[in-house]
């Protein structure tokens, strides 16, 4: 039982991960809580699915388009709902909220509520310490590392991180210094967007598309950014790490309680909170900036 | 002035018209498949009826007009409540036919029976819905469930199926007893049958490996399928209705297990299915209400014309179909649409539906009795859905077991 939890834990906090990096790179550079992000992650995968299955491109081509195409649908969202009221962090959350629901409508009335599926990119499996795991789970897991790396050389090591991170230690010194504020803000939800449609479409070949898919995940990714430190990709990670094993274990001590396993992980992260509300790693990251 | 006439002999004529016509209301998740079906079964027995020239009342013929309810029962119970009282208030129906989520149908039943309108059941399995009936009749008497069985009945029809899956594990894989997992959603219609199968399978001399529920919207039972698999389970008994059906048959799939799944799998009644798990989903097998075989001499015409007209077979919600044409029926019997006169007629009927032969028990639930009506099961082979039970219905295909 044992070898099932490590496995399956690691390759569920690696699903995680992948949501969780984006929603928590945006809100740490740029302060914006993006409630839509997974509904991002929902319209990539309803677009790889129409360009994989009905126009029939093929999965790479498909996941370019998808993951290019919802960017830039970010950025036109970014300038029309978020800009006008980034000022106001109540106003942004609520802003976010409706865009998710408004992509939920749109889908539920293209689509209709049937569930989809999409193939997946990789066929077959390994077994690994007794447990099978299918390959799709393995490059979740190779992008999700992937993703954090190029991220961390963006942020760290690159002109552009440099002023991300300029603008979200101080906006104002960053402005008096020379630098185009905005388009900095508009690059961050640009990128953090194009890690949720990564994650929408490597992720929905393992999951069913549907215009619901959005909600269940933002509740996990939320309580994985504010386990792990707002704004803390270390912390997401980890955090992602932390709920993915709660669940397996949760799952596998207590079978007839499965469905329980979202309630405990947020019942962890409350306890986490209460002894450290700033979340696990939540310091650490403002020492970092 | 002239204006005004066009306009009141418009009404006049509005009137006229509308006063010739059965309004049924036909309440479901129009979005979703279940509604889809709801009105597409609904759609088949109207144009049906009103191309042979509509319903007997009392030696008048009226024509059956249908009112879109779309309940969106799926997300919103409150938007279903919503739905029906405009669908009676507003549209003015005089039957209801539909319902799908038993929590939302609960509700539901609650408004028809503060007006007392006839509502003919075609979704919901919940055994409450009866228990209401038979423990306060004059209030809800005018319930009647078409489809599907109610969850008790479903179990007999699940034990009766399993008998055949657990004896052919015994005969092809050398197992006496046979290891069964239990994999059920957490919903309300699934405690009376969880509750109520693990001794029953003991009986059946199959070891209980354990339970698992899920959400009915969990996108992920890897956990869950690890544990069934580490057991050693030969079959996974399902009681899924959610989306989670789906990721169920796909996962299992991925991962090459060797148990069979059966249960009831709401999502692998629908043609969907295949595509939806991605083609993985081989072996799923479920109870169903339809399929090309000839449960009665009404199904294979109902199913053939089904899908002719819209590309794919019916799910148990098309059930609508015969609950329009029993009302009908009864409606014809009695010389009335009056739903005090139209109850007692449908108490005692038996009517051949395209599922089986419709008789109603005390709580107005359909009577569970083989060779009637049981039900059937079903099993995706090869992207295609099998029905393999009750064996001895003509048009039955052998059920198969994941290869070893």
């Amino acid at each position: 039982m044992l070898q099932d939890i490590l496995v399956t834990g690691l390759v569920n906090g690696g699903v995680y991960a992948l949501l969780a990096i984006g929603f928590s790179l945006i809100f740490g550079v740029a302060r914006i809580v993006n409630i839509a992000h997974t509904a991002f992650y929902m319209l990539a995968a309803y677009l790889f699915y129409t360009l994989l299955v009905k126009v029939g491109l093929g999965f790479v081509l498909s996941g370019i388009v998808a993951v290019a195409a919802v960017t830039l649908l970010s950025v036109v969202c970014y300038w029309l709902v978020i800009e006008p009221v980034r000022e106001h962090d109540a106003a942004v959350l609520i802003a976010t909220i409706a865009l998710g629901y408004i992509f939920q409508e749109l889908m539920l009335i293209s689509f209709g509520g049937h569930y989809l599926g999409i193939p997946s990119t990789l066929e077959g499996g390994v077994r690994l310490l007794g447990v099978s795991i299918p390959y799709q789970r393995l490059l979740i897991l190779v992008v999700a590392a992937a993703v954090l790396a190029v991220t961390w050389f963006v942020l760290y090591r690159t002109r552009l991180g440099l002023a991300i991170r300029a603008t979200a230690n101080d906006l104002e010194v960053a402005n008096l210094m020379g630098m185009n504020v905005h388009r900095v803000a508009m690059a961050t939800v640009a990128i953090s967007v194009a890690l949720a449609a990564i994650a929408g479409v490597v992720v929905a070949p393992v999951f069913v598309v549907d215009p619901f898919m959005w909600l269940s995940p933002l509740v996990t990714m939320l309580a994985i950014v504010v386990l792990g430190g707002l704004g803390s990709l270390k912390g997401s990670l980890i955090g992602a790490l932390i709920i993915g094993y709660v669940e397996a274990v949760t799952v596998f001590a207590l079978p007839a309680g499965a469905y329980l396993k979202g309630a405990v992980a947020l019942l962890i992260m409350v306890a986490v909170l209460l002894a450290r509300p700033e979340g696990l790693f939540g310091v650490a990251f403002e020492e970092e900036r | 002035m002239r204006s005004v006439v066009v306009a009141a002999a418009a009404l006049l004529l509005a009137g006229g018209a509308s006063a010739q016509t059965i309004k049924i209301g036909i309440l479901g998740p129009m979005s979703f498949v279940q509604g889809e079906h709801h009105w597409a079964g609904a759609e088949m027995a109207r144009d049906e009826i009103n191309k042979a020239g509509g319903i007997n009342v009392g030696g008048k013929r009226r024509q059956v007009e249908l009112i879109r309810g779309d309940t969106n029962e799926i997300q919103s119970i409150p938007d279903a409540t919503n739905a029906i009282e405009r669908v009676i208030t507003r549209e003015k129906a005089d039957f209801l036919v539909g319902g799908f989520r038993s929590e939302a149908v609960l509700a539901m039943q609650e408004v028809a029976a503060d007006y007392k309108k006839l509502f003919l059941g075609a979704g919901s399995a919940h055994p409450q819905l009866g228990v209401r009936v038979e423990q306060n009749y004059d209030r809800y008497k005018y319930w009647f469930r078409v489809t599907p069985l109610n969850s008790t009945d479903l179990g007999k029809t699940l034990v009766g199926v399993l008998g055949t899956v657990a004896g052919q594990i015994r005969k092809e894989l050398n197992r006496p007893n046979p290891k069964i997992a239990i994999i059920a959603e957490k919903a309300i219609w699934v405690e009376p049958i969880v509750k109520a199968l693990p001794p029953v399978f003991q009986k059946m001399q199959m070891e209980v490996v354990g339970v698992w529920q899920p959400s009915a919207t969990a996108t992920d039972v890897t956990a869950e399928l690890a544990a069934i698999d580490r057991a050693g389970a030969d079959i996974v008994f399902t009681l899924l209705s959610g989306p989670v059906g789906i990721t169920v048959g796909r996962q299992m799939g991925e991962r090459g297990m060797k148990g069979v799944a059966f249960g009831i799998n709401v999502e692998a009644q629908k043609e969907e299915f295949w595509n939806a798990a991605a083609g993985k989903a081989q072996f799923v097998s479920t109870i169903d209400t339809f399929a090309e075989v000839e449960m009665t001499p009404k199904t294979l015409p109902f199913v053939r014309a089904f899908r002719a007209k819209f590309g794919k077979p019916p799910t148990y919600n098309a059930g609508t179909y015969d609950a329009i044409f029993l009302l009908k029926e009864a409606i014809e019997k009695a010389g009335s649409t009056d739903a005090d006169k139209l109850v007692p007629v449908l108490e005692k009927t038996s009517y051949v539906a395209a599922f089986g032969v419709l008789e109603f028990d005390k709580r107005h639930d359909p009577v569970w009795a083989p060779g009637k009506n049981t039900g059937m099961a079903v099993q995706w082979q090869d992207g295609k859905k099998v029905p393999f039970w009750p064996p001895q219905v003509k048009g039955m295909q052998p059920f198969k077991l994941p290869a070893r």
